[in-house]
């Protein structure tokens, strides 16, 4: 089973998110703010990140440069869902080492796919 | 004390005014000497020997008309001020360096004019100097206990007017420029001023609470004098007009005398000195004159009955009471009086004899010819001329001015300056003024004052001599001046009334009646309106012929030597954007040479010089008048293009920081869609999210089902809500949202907010605390927003209240005419940085405990708009547990108070 991490702070985005790759047969843990994402990785080693970018104290990017600085986690997938959708913040969040990055609102059934096919390239 | 000691003293105190001129002279840039309180001072060379001594002896013999000497200046200072600021103008730009300078290029720079006013003013000063001459005579035996004896060479007072007259003419004549300042001369007469009311003020002191107990003693003791009612009060009618007539005349002799003039105009730094001159001076009046009626009735009461010369009583009394330094100071202070009138004096009237009366007359052959060079004998006329003039003085006052009172004399020297007012003020106000009005007006005056004072006043000294036996009162004169009287008038105020009002009548009508040349009518309106002028007065000369640059430069090359003539002939150029090699002069250019050399040798001479080498053409009234239209048109029209192109220059700078804001402005709107755009994404993307589940997932447990249609509608709620909020910040933001002021009292307000959230109270369990329920006040505002800011403000203290049990407390206040509501909860503290932020659109918290549970992040922001709408005030503060919002308004927010912002 493919272990997933969701950071959302948004409750209800969050429980769909949840619910979805459950459903789908994933490991999934959730951090509700930037702060709870990097406590979680301290014990968890998921093989793909959905990551929000816009949230209070810890955001995306200091979440994603953590992680590619990290000497376990460092080549994790990583996919950034943000509502932030216009083409100069989909290749800055690109550029920044991002594998993917997703515009809110999705549809849940092509983010799937997406995951999927990234977790097997 | 002995004469050769005092002589000495002398010596000594005019070596000290020496040095002090000395070094204002090595400093002459300083700040005191360039500045308003010399000048001030300086003005008062008008206290003369005559305010030291001769006020006294009036106070004490006939009274209160002592007073009248300062109470005309006292009132002059109003017009004083505004009409030497004139002055000041006109003679800056033209270079005019003394009183018969200014009225002779006035009425078309006649030789005539400046000749007459110089002879005048000579005429009516020396026997004023001879009053000086006198007081310190007189003062000299006091002080030394001599007497005056009948052979001037033998009385030792002489050669102290001797030492005097040597040191006026030998300073007086240091500068050959009369236009040029003398920084040396006004600091002495600045200093000797101060020394002067000093010393005046000590003996006043000295009198009212060391020789008697106060004032009131001396005023009791005073009172029992004979005749002392009756001389300190102004008698009915009569009375006044004889104390207004001798004001009147005081207050002209203020602007004619030519000491005043030298020292208020010539020696004018900065315009703006005047301000200080304009309260300085009467103060300075005020001072002197504080303790003249107390030394005059004190003198009084102690030589009752003796035989003493009440002028002198400011001396006779400290010498009565043995007092040896106060006696010797106080002569020291009438020396002081006396020396810089007379070195001021000399110094004006030798440069009208030279420059209006030797150069232009009797040198005006020989000043065309060109080996003819005059500085240095300028210099010695000026230097003989002060010093003949005071010894003119010294004659006179030893043949003729010996029995009569220093005040009488001086009156009638004033009555004769008194002459020039016609001519001065017509000059200055009335443009149809012209030479001929001046001199037959000028002419009548002077004739009738001669009859009716001057020829008594020679009889009488010549009958006292046994000259001649002639008396004053079979000439007649005393009944003529009866008669004119009319029984009202004394003698003084009857000559000057009279003379006065016959020299004005023929002033105006010979004016209106002869004909006026051109040159007169350029320089009327030059004078009247120098306003006009006063930046590009050498456009306003009007001038038509043939003359070359490198004659004229000849000329001034004699008179300001080469160094000087080539600086400023290259300043002129360059000015004027001559070129170099242009040798016809123009209008502008002879003005320019006309200046230069007025300051040197008057403009009487300065013309016929300029004159001389050059060829005018007579130009017709009519053309000066249309020139001088055309140019004041030009003036305007600079004056408008400066003006305009300033306004452009404002407008523009106006766009400017108005493009800049717009910029701001546009990247704010930027900023804000952006953030708008993401947060209508958020609750969009939940909907989406949960709406897909809902459709796709057929297996949906029931319980996952409710969770996801209650998201649905919460994510709506919010989307609506946020959809309202950005409609309404944005109609505060573009000033749509006018709001609609209604009495209301706040509590009331609140008690309907706190209804409808009632539940939430119950539900979280939260205790309320109201304060300050009894304000009930009627605040104008609009209720629906104020409505909406406590919605907001308690739902917030709603979410964030926390711990067992939760608080939330509310205070209404008054204070200052401002209502002031505080929203407190006990949830966790903001950190201090962020205090003023989150009154900012969509704000976050960094903190996590912070983060909105729901809302829209714009409800501060709306609130703040409110609270500003109603001109009030809202902030947050941390407590010592949770966090107070408070606003504040005022009771009546529907106007902008003043204060406020």
């Amino acid at each position: 089973m493919k272990k997933i991490v969701i950071v959302d702070d948004e409750p209800s985005i969050l429980m769909s998110l949840e619910y979805t790759f459950r459903k789908n047969k994933f490991d999934v843990f959730i951090a509700r703010d930037g702060q709870e994402a990097l406590e979680l990785l301290e014990y968890v080693e998921p093989d793909l990140i959905l990551l929000d970018i816009m949230m209070p104290k810890v955001d995306g990017y200091q979440i994603l440069k953590f992680i590619r600085n990290h000497p376990v986690l460092k080549d994790v997938r990583v996919v950034f869902v943000s509502a932030k959708n216009k083409e100069q913040d989909v290749s800055k969040g690109l550029e920044a080492g991002a594998d993917a990055y997703v515009a809110k609102p999705f549809s849940l059934k092509k983010l799937v796919e997406q995951v999927n096919e990234l977790l097997i390239s | 004390m002995g004469s050769i000691a005092i002589i000495v003293l002398l010596v000594l105190y005019l070596g000290l005014l020496f040095i002090v001129a000395r070094w204002a002279e090595k400093f002459r840039n300083g700040k005191l000497l360039t500045g308003p309180y010399v000048y001030a001072l300086s003005i008062a060379v008008y206290c003369s020997a005559w305010t030291y001594y001769g006020s006294i002896g009036v106070a004490a013999t006939s009274g209160l008309d002592y007073l009248t000497v300062y109470v005309g200046p006292l009132i002059a200072f109003p017009f004083w001020y505004l009409i030497i600021r004139k002055i000041i103008r006109i003679s800056r730009i033209n270079k005019i360096s003394s009183i018969a300078d200014l009225l002779a290029l006035r009425y078309g720079n006649s030789r005539s004019v400046g000749a007459w006013v110089s002879l005048l003013i000579i005429l009516a000063v020396i026997p004023y100097l001879a009053l000086q001459l006198k007081a310190i005579s007189e003062t000299f035996h006091v002080v030394t206990n001599t007497n005056e004896t009948s052979s001037f060479l033998v009385d030792s007072a002489s050669y102290v007017i001797l030492i005097i007259a040597v040191f006026s003419a030998f300073y007086g004549s240091r500068f050959f420029d009369a236009s040029e300042k003398r920084p040396g001369m006004i600091a002495a007469v600045a200093l000797e001023s101060i020394l002067k009311l000093l010393f005046l003020l000590l003996a006043g002191i000295f009198v009212v609470y060391f020789v008697f107990d106060g004032s009131t003693d001396l005023y009791n003791k005073a009172s029992e004098l004979e005749g002392f009612a009756e001389k300190n009060r102004i008698d009915g009618a009569e009375g006044a007009v004889n104390w207004f007539s001798l004001s009147l005349l005081s207050f002209l002799s203020f602007f004619l005398l030519p000491r005043q003039f030298h020292v208020s105009v010539v020696e004018n730094r900065k315009e703006k000195h005047l301000k200080t001159a304009a309260w300085l001076v009467p103060l300075y009046l005020f001072l002197i004159n504080l303790f003249v009626f107390p030394i005059a009735w004190g003198g009084n009461v102690l030589f009752e009955g003796e035989q003493v010369n009440a002028d002198v009583y400011a001396l006779l009394i400290p010498q009565y009471m043995d007092n040896q330094v106060i006696t010797l100071l106080v002569f020291l202070g009438g020396l002081s009086a006396t020396v810089s009138m007379t070195i001021v004096a000399s110094v004006s009237l030798s440069v009208m004899l030279t420059n209006n009366l030797i150069l232009p007359f009797g040198l005006s052959k020989r000043i065309h010819r060109p080996d003819f060079h005059p500085t240095a004998l300028i210099v010695r006329f000026r230097q003989i001329g002060i010093f003949l003039l005071l010894m003119l003085a010294f004659v006179f006052y030893r043949s003729f001015a010996m029995d009569y009172s220093m005040v009488s004399v001086g009156m009638i020297a004033f009555v004769l300056i008194a002459q020039l007012a016609p001519a001065f003020f017509g000059g200055l106000y009335w443009k149809t003024a012209n030479r001929k009005g001046v001199l037959w007006g000028m002419l009548t005056g002077v004739l009738i004052v001669l009859v009716l004072l001057v020829l008594p006043a020679v009889l009488k000294a010549f009958k006292g001599y046994g000259l001649l036996e002639i008396d004053m009162d079979e000439f007649g004169a005393a009944g003529i001046l009866d008669t004119i009287g009319m029984g009202i008038l004394d003698p003084i105020p009857a000559a000057l009334w009279w003379s006065l009002l016959f020299n004005t009548f023929v002033f105006v009508v010979v004016s209106i009646l002869a004909k006026t040349d051109y040159r007169q009518r350029n320089y009327a309106e030059m004078f009247v309106d120098i306003d006009h002028y006063v930046d590009s007065h050498i456009n306003a000369f009007v001038w038509r012929g043939t003359a070359y640059i490198s004659d004229v430069e000849k000329i001034l090359v004699r008179f300001l030597g080469e160094e000087r003539t080539q600086r400023a002939l290259r300043i002129f150029r360059q000015r004027n954007q001559i070129a170099p090699e242009e040798d016809l002069a123009d209008a502008r250019f002879i003005k320019f040479a006309e200046n230069l050399l007025a300051g040197r040798i008057g403009t009487s001479s300065a013309r016929i010089l300029i004159q001389g080498v050059t060829k005018e053409e007579k130009i017709s009234l009519n053309e000066v008048l249309r020139i001088l239209e055309e140019s004041k048109r030009q003036i305007e029209q600079n004056k408008e293009l400066v003006k305009a192109g300033e306004e452009l220059r404002k407008l523009s700078e106006h766009l400017q920081s108005a493009n800049e804001a717009l910029l701001t402005k546009d990247k704010e709107k930027d900023e804000f869609l952006n953030i708008v755009t993401h947060e209508l994404r958020t609750p969009i993307t939940a909907i989406r999210s949960a709406s897909e589940i809902l459709r796709d997932d057929d297996e949906l447990p029931e319980e996952f089902k409710n969770r996801f249609l209650e998201n649905i509608i919460v994510e709506s709620d919010r989307l609506n809500g946020l959809i309202s909020e950005i409609l309404d910040l944005e109609r505060f933001d573009s000033g749509k949202n006018a709001l609609s002021f209604e009495q209301q009292n706040l509590n009331e307000i609140l008690n309907s907010v706190l209804a409808t959230l009632n539940h939430l109270f119950v539900s979280k369990n939260i205790r309320l605390i109201r304060n300050g329920l009894e304000v009930n006040t009627l605040v104008w505002l609009d209720p629906t927003r104020i409505h909406q800011v406590f919605t907001n403000l308690v739902g917030n203290a709603l979410k964030y209240a926390e711990g067992e049990p939760a608080i939330i407390e509310i205070s209404v206040t008054l204070k200052d005419g401002v209502q002031e509501v505080e929203v407190s909860n006990n949830g966790p503290n903001i950190p201090e940085e962020e205090l003023d932020l989150i009154f900012d659109k969509f704000y976050q918290s960094a903190d996590s405990r912070l983060k909105k549970t729901q809302g829209s992040g714009l409800g501060l922001a709306i609130c703040r708009r409110i609270i500003l709408a109603h001109h009030g005030k809202i902030w947050a503060e941390n407590k010592k547990e949770g966090v107070a919002v408070c606003f504040s308004i005022p009771l009546d927010s529907r106007e902008k108070p003043e204060d406020s912002l």
